[in-house]
């Protein structure tokens, strides 16, 4: 690339100096591609404890500060919702463009999920409107969401993650990172009665896609699409 | 298995979400120049390994991947105290 053309690239990401990763015209591919569970949700079983469901390409940012009133307050007007400060917490919200979902994951660092054709743009407000030391970093290709539900999700989970699933003590909307399946890095949060969403890393989705299959056998597992 | 109380996630867990990092409250020294080999060799090399109270130090590696402080008895496995990093703890041995 010549030097005009670098800086004119230059000059015009300027003020929004973020790359869009998930570009419009390229097709994404999930991790669990190979498994095709579109195919395997129109067979249908119909019937079983575990659902199933794999939320894929969503728009993953991380973000990392340790903000201010004055840089919260700059957040919120971003994000639509406040950060959640209160450890293992969440907040979520419906837009025009879609939801977003805002989860605490340490003192200083949180998981967004909004859709793909959003995350571009969150950035680039980000770019824009917020002021201060922080990091927003696109992690979307990192990672992969799976829903599951079903009367005997909470069973599913035992066998899988040290934390206890007990509407006492994890009730809706609380986030937690732990281990599952002996694999490293998982985001565990509540989103109904019988319903929780499990953020896996994208190295890790053929191994739990496989320990899901298995440790959800005896009652039956019914995949959604 | 021990239960360990995570101070930044409010909240205990499993041990199997912690990994142990070793003895806590070890200083740097400050002019690593002016150090004899022996007080530099100390620092890198020497670590307590008393049998009753212990300070150490932890990161929620699973977790929130935050590092703390704990106070352990390393006969009984108890843990007398958790705290955050830059704090003094209460309970030492006597």
């Amino acid at each position: 690339m010549s030097d005009a053309m670098l800086n004119e690239k230059v000059e015009a990401t300027k003020g929004k100096m973020v790359m869009n990763q998930i570009p419009a015209d390229i097709v994404g591919e999930s991790p669990l591609h190979h498994a095709d569970l579109e195919t395997l949700a129109s067979r249908g079983q119909g019937q079983g404890g575990v659902h199933l469901k794999e939320k894929s390409l969503q728009g993953l940012l991380i973000l990392r500060a340790k903000p201010d009133e004055v840089q919260l307050a700059e957040i919120e007007s971003v994000l639509g919702v406040a950060l959640p400060t209160t450890p293992l917490t969440s907040e979520e919200k419906a837009g025009e463009k879609g939801d977003i979902s805002v989860r605490w994951v340490s003192p200083d660092e949180w998981f967004i999920v909004v859709p793909a054709t959003v995350a571009f743009q969150l950035e680039s407000d980000f770019q824009t409107s917020v002021s201060g030391h922080y990091s927003l970093v696109n992690v979307s290709s990192g990672y992969t969401i799976l829903q599951l539900s079903g009367d005997n999700v909470v069973d599913v989970l035992k066998k899988s993650t040290p934390i206890d699933v007990h509407p006492s003590v994890f009730p809706i909307g609380k986030v937690v990172s732990s281990v599952f399946a002996k694999s490293g890095a998982m985001m565990l949060r509540r989103t109904g009665d019988n319903a929780f969403e499990l953020i896996i890393r994208r190295s890790f989705a053929d191994y739990i896609w496989l320990w899901l299959q298995d440790a959800s056998m005896e009652y039956g597992l019914v995949i959604e699409a | 298995m021990l239960h360990i109380y995570c101070p930044h996630c409010g909240e205990s867990r499993d041990e199997e979400e912690f990994h142990p990092v070793g003895q806590a409250h070890i200083e740097r020294p400050k002019d690593p120049d002016a150090c004899s080999d022996k007080e530099w060799g100390e620092f890198l090399y020497f670590r307590r390994n008393p049998r009753g109270l212990h300070h150490e130090l932890w990161v929620h590696a699973a977790g929130c991947r935050k590092f703390f402080n704990m106070t352990r008895n390393t006969q009984t496995y108890e843990i007398k105290e958790v705290y955050k990093l830059g704090e003094q703890p209460s309970v030492v041995a006597e």
